[in-house]
Order: C-alpha cells, then sequence, then structure tokens
C-alpha cells in the first residue's frame, strides 16, 4: 500500500527519535496523525480507509466464526517473531483451528507514554506483513496511550473474523475413544524461544519461535476431506492444557507415546535446565488434530507435505475414561499423568 | 539430549527393571525412602514405580525445602513485605505456601507487598543495588545444596557494603532430619513405618559428601545408597539396596559416583562455615523442632541477617487441622490418606505444603499418580 495520505501536518512524525505522547492517544490532530502516518501507512486498505466508527463489510455465505485475544508478550521482540505478528497469527489461529477461513481483523493498541515510536513503527510494519501472509485484511482499530508506567510498551488486542462453511462442525466435545491425536510438529518453541531471551541462555543456534498462521495448514487438512472431529492450537499451557481441555469437554480419556511427542533437543535442553516440562510450555504455530483412526496417516500424510507439518506425528489415542484423564506413556517406560499446568509458571508469553 | 539421555534410556530400565524383579525375595517386603524431593519428582515423572516389583516399595522422605517450612516462617517473611516495606525475593514455589490468616506470600503480593520471584539469590543482590533507598531481603530456603550460594552472596553484600541488603536465613541440613526419621516412634518402637534403607540426596551430597551418612548405616543398621536425580539413577540405586537387604548389610554406597565423593565440596563447606553457624533448634513442618537442625547468620555478619536486622521474633503456627502433610512428610501417611486431598487441597489451592512444590509428595502424586488411584464411587 503505497498511497500517501495528505494529513495536513505541519511536521510529520519523527519516526526514528519519536516517542509515544499522550496525545497520540487524545482524540486530536497528534491521533489522527500517528493513524495517518503510521498505522494507515503500514495497513492501509480500503475498509480501514472508510474512516467511519465501523468497518462495513460486504455480506459473505456461511457461518461466521469470531475469536478475540490479547497480546502482552514481554519482551516485544523475540527470536522468530514480535508482539506484532504474534497478535495477527495468534487470532488468525484461533479462526482458522475451528475451520473457517480467516477474512478480517481487528486491532487495538494500548500504548504507553514513551514508546519509541521507531519500535511502534516495526511492530505495526509486522503486523501488516503478517496479515498478507495469513490473507486477512484489518479493517478497524483502535489506540488508547497510558500515562508511563501503566503500561509495558505495548499492548495489542486483536479480533478475527472467519467464514465457516456449511455442514463443517469442529468442536472439542467431539473426540471419541478409538480417535487419533496428530500433531504438526515440535511443542515448546515458542515458550522457550521468549523464556530463554529473558533469562539470557545462549546456545549455539538460538531457539526461534514458531509464531506462523495455521490457515494454510488447516484448509489443507480439510481439503483431504477425512473425518476430523476438531482441531486446536496449543498455546498457553502447551499441549497438555489443550489435551486435558479437549479430555474434559468430550468426555474422555487421552492416551499419549512421550516417544512420538517431537521436541527440539535445544527446546529440551532449555527446558531441562529451567526445571520446566515441554509438555506445559506455549506454542504459536502448531495445531492438535483429533481424528477417526482410519484417517489418521491420511491426515498425517496432508500435514506432512505442508511446510509448517513436516514434522507432525501422530502421538496418541483417545480412550474411553470417566475421571478424564490425560495419560503418558514416559519414554522410560513408565505411565504418567499429564495434569494442567498448576499457578502462573511462565508469564507474559503471549 | 546429550549426557541425560543416557540416565533415561529405556531399554537400560527394563533390565534393572528386571534386576530387582529377580533379586527381591517373594516372600520379603522392601520399604525404601527416597529422602529427596528430587527422587520423588523423577520417580513420578518417569513412572519409575511402574517398573519395581509389588514388594518393592517407595516411601516419599522430608527432603522437599518448601514443603518442610513452618508456617511461622512464612509469617515472618510476610510481615517483612507488609509492615516493614521491604523487597522481598524468593524461590517461585515459595509464593504459594499457605501460611497464618489465610495468606500466603502471593496474596500478599497481591495485598501491595513487593514480592518478587527470583532464580538466584544473585538476583536479589542485583534488586538491592538498584533500589539503594529500600530494604531488601532475600527469604534464604534449602538444604545445603542452596547454602553455599547464599553464604556466597552475603559475602559479596559485605564486601560491596551493601547495606540495604538482608538475608532471612532458613536454610536447613539433611543428616538431623534423617536422624529425626529414625528417631521417630513410628519407625524405632511402633513400626509403623518400616524403612528398610535409603536413597540418598543427589545434589546435598555433591557438597557435604557421602561421610555423614556412614552414621546412620553404622548406627541405625540402615543402607543407604546415594544416587543421581536421573530415573536410571534410582533404578540402579532400589537395585543397590536391595541387595544390601538380601546380604544383611547396611552400608554406604555412591550411585553417583559421577558427581559426589566421600569429602564433598571443601571449599563450599568453609564457605558455609564462615557465614553460617547452626542454630540450637528449628521447627520443621512434619517433624517439629529438630536440634542443630538448621542454620543461621553468625555474628561477624549480623548486619546481613534480617532477624536481628528487623528484630523478628518466631512464632509457631499450626497447621490446618485436617492436613497431614506432617505424617506424609514422616513417611507415617500417604497423600491418599489425608481427607482433604484432591478435594480442598489441589495444586492451586494448596492446604499444606506437600501441593505446592512440585517435590512435595501430594503434588507430585496428584500430578502424575492420579491415574493409579481406585475411583470412589460416590
Amino acid at each position: 500500500m503505497s498511497r500517501v495520505v495528505k494529513t495536513g501536518h505541519a511536521r510529520p512524525l519523527d519516526l526514528r527519535h519519536g516517542r509515544v505522547e499522550l496525545a497520540h492517544g487524545g482524540g486530536g490532530r497528534a491521533m489522527l496523525q500517528l493513524i495517518h502516518e503510521l498505522f494507515a501507512r503500514h495497513l492501509g486498505n480500503d475498509y480501514l480507509a472508510q474512516g467511519n466508527d465501523g468497518a462495513l463489510l460486504p455480506s459473505a455465505s456461511g457461518r461466521l466464526v469470531i475469536s478475540t485475544d490479547s497480546h502482552v508478550v514481554s519482551p516485544l521482540f523475540f527470536p522468530g517473531g514480535d508482539i506484532g505478528s504474534l497478535a495477527v497469527y495468534g487470532t488468525v489461529n484461533d479462526v482458522a483451528v475451528m475451520g473457517a477461513e480467516p477474512r478480517y481483523l481487528t486491532a487495538g493498541f494500548i500504548l504507553e507514554e514513551g514508546f519509541p515510536l521507531a519500535d511502534l513503527d516495526r511492530i505495526v510494519a509486522s503486523m501488516a506483513e503478517a496479515a498478507t501472509r495469513a490473507g486477512v485484511m484489518p479493517v478497524a482499530g483502535d489506540t488508547k496511550v497510558v500515562k508511563q508506567g501503566k503500561g509495558d510498551g505495548v499492548f495489542i488486542t486483536t479480533t478475527g473474523v472467519g467464514i465457516l462453511p456449511e455442514g463443517l462442525t469442529l468442536s472439542g466435545d467431539r473426540a471419541r475413544p478409538g480417535d487419533a491425536v496428530l500433531l504438526s510438529g515440535t511443542i515448546g518453541d515458542h515458550g522457550m524461544a521468549i523464556m530463554s531471551q529473558r533469562e539470557h541462555l545462549a546456545f549455539d543456534a538460538p531457539i526461534l519461535s514458531d509464531t506462523a498462521p495455521l490457515n494454510g495448514l488447516t484448509a489443507a487438512l480439510l481439503a483431504t476431506g477425512a473425518e476430523l472431529r476438531l482441531m486446536r492450537d496449543p498455546t498457553r499451557g502447551g499441549l497438555a492444557a489443550t489435551l486435558n481441555e479437549i479430555a474434559h469437554q468430550s468426555g474422555v480419556g487421552i492416551h499419549l507415546d512421550e516417544a512420538a511427542i517431537p521436541v527440539k533437543p535445544e527446546v529440551e535442553a532449555a527446558c531441562e535446565l529451567l526445571g520446566l516440562d515441554p509438555l506445559h510450555i506455549a506454542n504459536e504455530g502448531k495445531l492438535v488434530a483429533i481424528c477417526a483412526a482410519h484417517d489418521a496417516e491420511r491426515l498425517l500424510a496432508a500435514m506432512r507435505a505442508h511446510p509448517l507439518g513436516r514434522e507432525a506425528a501422530l502421538v496418541g489415542r483417545v480412550v474411553e475414561d470417566a475421571r478424564h484423564f490425560v495419560q503418558m506413556q514416559t519414554r522410560f517406560g513408565g505411565r504418567r499423568m499429564v495434569d494442567w499446568l498448576a499457578g502462573e509458571q511462565l508469564p507474559r508469553i503471549c | 539430549m546429550k549426557y541425560v539421555d543416557e540416565f533415561r534410556d529405556a531399554a537400560l530400565a527394563q533390565g534393572i527393571a528386571r534386576a530387582i524383579a529377580a533379586e527381591a525375595r517373594p516372600g520379603r517386603r522392601y520399604n525404601f525412602m527416597e529422602f529427596c524431593g528430587g527422587h520423588t519428582h523423577a520417580i513420578s515423572r518417569y513412572g519409575v514405580a511402574d517398573l519395581l516389583p509389588e514388594n518393592v516399595r517407595m516411601i516419599h522422605g522430608p527432603g522437599c525445602p518448601v514443603c518442610v517450612l513452618p508456617i511461622g516462617r512464612i509469617d515472618q517473611a510476610i510481615q517483612l513485605a507488609l509492615r516493614h516495606g521491604a523487597i522481598l525475593c524468593t524461590y517461585a514455589d515459595t509464593l504459594r505456601v499457605p501460611a497464618s490468616g489465610g495468606l500466603s506470600l502471593m496474596r500478599a503480593r497481591a495485598r501491595g507487598g513487593d514480592i518478587r520471584m527470583v532464580y538466584a539469590v544473585s538476583d536479589a543482590l542485583a534488586i538491592a543495588r538498584a533500589h539503594p533507598h529500600k530494604e531488601v531481603v532475600f527469604f534464604a530456603i534449602g538444604f545445603e545444596t542452596t547454602t553455599p550460594p547464599t553464604a556466597v552472596a552475603i559475602r559479596q553484600a559485605c564486601a560491596e557494603g551493601l547495606a540495604n541488603f538482608s538475608v532471612l536465613c532458613c536454610h536447613v541440613l539433611t543428616p538431623p532430619a534423617i536422624m529425626s526419621i529414625l528417631e521417630s516412634p513410628e519407625v524405632r518402637t511402633l513400626g509403623s513405618v518400616p524403612l528398610d534403607g535409603f536413597i540418598g540426596p543427589a545434589h546435598v551430597s555433591t557438597v557435604i559428601g557421602s561421610r555423614p551418612y556412614e552414621f546412620f548405616a553404622e548406627e541405625y543398621r540402615k543402607p543407604v545408597v546415594i544416587a543421581g536425580f536421573e530415573p536410571l539413577d534410582v533404578m540402579q540405586a532400589i537395585l543397590m539396596l536391595v541387595r544390601q537387604v538380601n546380604a544383611g548389610v547396611a552400608r554406604v554406597e555412591n550411585e553417583f559416583t559421577r558427581a559426589v565423593t566421600r569429602e564433598g565440596n571443601t571449599k563450599a563447606q568453609a564457605l558455609v562455615a564462615e557465614v553460617f553457624e547452626l542454630r540450637r533448634s528449628f521447627e520443621w513442618r512434619g517433624l517439629g523442632e529438630v536440634p542443630y537442625s538448621a542454620l543461621k547468620i553468625r555474628t561477624a555478619y549480623a548486619a546481613f541477617d534480617a532477624e536481628r536486622r528487623f528484630d523478628l521474633h518466631y512464632t509457631p503456627a499450626p497447621d490446618n487441622k485436617a492436613c497431614e502433610c506432617g505424617a506424609i512428610l514422616r513417611g507415617v501417611k500417604r497423600p491418599l490418606d489425608c481427607k482433604l486431598f484432591g478435594t480442598a487441597c489441589a495444586p492451586e489451592t494448596p492446604m499444606g505444603a506437600c501441593m505446592v512444590s512440585s517435590e512435595g509428595a501430594c503434588a507430585a502424586h496428584y500430578t502424575y499418580g492420579r491415574h493409579k488411584d481406585i475411583e470412589v464411587v460416590a
């Protein structure tokens, strides 16, 4: 988007040394300038350009899926991504794993007074790039500025809207005993990328966040026509939380095979060092799919054929269990429960 | 993972499991206590108990620093933050331990206390440097493993003249705790806790060495095998204990030779001796008052002793009446024997300390072992 918006401001925003000021959220000319020269420059499109209190969108055939997510990650820039791309993919993925095609996105920014405009510019540019990659259009937005010390740089809330074809229902209560549990790749990459940054853990190769849009992968899986029960993206709380949620929603148990769950060696090493369990660590570009057992191989092949699913694996089975436990055969040869994470282990991860 | 996977090898584990099954005599029961929470956690997380024959039972010991911390000590820490306005720095697990008046450090934080989680005592020093006009207290807990770093921090603060830094010292000692268990009526006279041997601590022993356990082997005729925290270490130690019991001997053996020597880390021991001295007595949750079982800061470093600096006095506070942490820490009861387990007391809402730390017997069973419990039909 290269259209230059004439703002009529005497001097352009200083995107190199300037900082967010309270006036940038005050509803006056300064706010307009920030919107025009920073947000619209990266994200602008015809819907945003409508300039009304709400975006007017064309009607669409199919049911709507809406999801919203707030992002407070610290640090704002991390290996493999930043809060901008995370805010786009986080919401796109929630819509995509419902089986819907993500179309539109809204974004609310809470900026802290004094935040460098150069960083904000980088973040919004990254959002624009992420939106293009995911094929979604940012159609509405909001900016508020809080006093210094009352925020932490920038918080971003995004809401995504997607279209779900008639006849398709994926839901957490549809897992049935005998179903297969598929995982699209290695776990723990995002959480450990952030933790290793925070804890200054140095590895030969830095751990990269897996932040990525999953709608291409979900579309490929749906195209197989396989009997998919549900998909989920295991973010906060990791694979363990996602599977426990599914077990409770569906009233079933789940048996995992630890040896089948892919974990990058550097992620495993970092977890070991910090006393964490990869099963509890957040992911931002992985999905869990539960399907009828007879379709497991077909779906696995479709996952592996997609760049984001090369390391996909069949990691477990749904079983009958009135207690709705998730259990795991350990690599060591024993068996244990896989429980929800207790308490707050990794704050500000997404 | 290099240097770690070797100690988690399933095929080797099966081999040791077969040896234990072959050598454990059918007509006999083998009851071993793993002293350390680190071992409790490894046994639960890797499912080690599934690889043991029915007549070999592991009893969880009191070696979980958070679990044995009595309520009165948490109360002192809360007092420092809320009444004295100090920045209180502590390890994460301590934050959730229930204290008096429905408080915990976490809840005290919600009431305005400046309570911060740190990964190491050096983080607390950094906070003290950054806030020269605030009192910064490090709430020091742990066995012999965490004591040397605290000693280093106190010496460092002294050398820097860091006048706003002090330590609430709750460091405890392993051998007196083992002694307290061996001297308890359940083990000595009642026989309600049958104990055939101990798995000795891993990290603690790297500091104190294997020599302190020799007394227990000789005096109490209990075999001790010092073992690392990896699941294969634990399996190997159990096999070594079975062999000692079968042979009718009681020796200290060292499975963890890759890190533990007989004398331990003498440099660390000297550091600790320079900064700390024995307390005449210290209250443990579960074990009660145990003589000479904890450390206090020597007079030479009195300026860094939060108890002296803030004139703190210790007031014991009773546990919740229904909480069985005390009996569980002594090996007298198992988590399931507690009425609160899994009902009022769960990892999110711990009533007792054993449910707080991942090394606690209750938390380990709740998190990793509940699938073994028989469903109670209401």
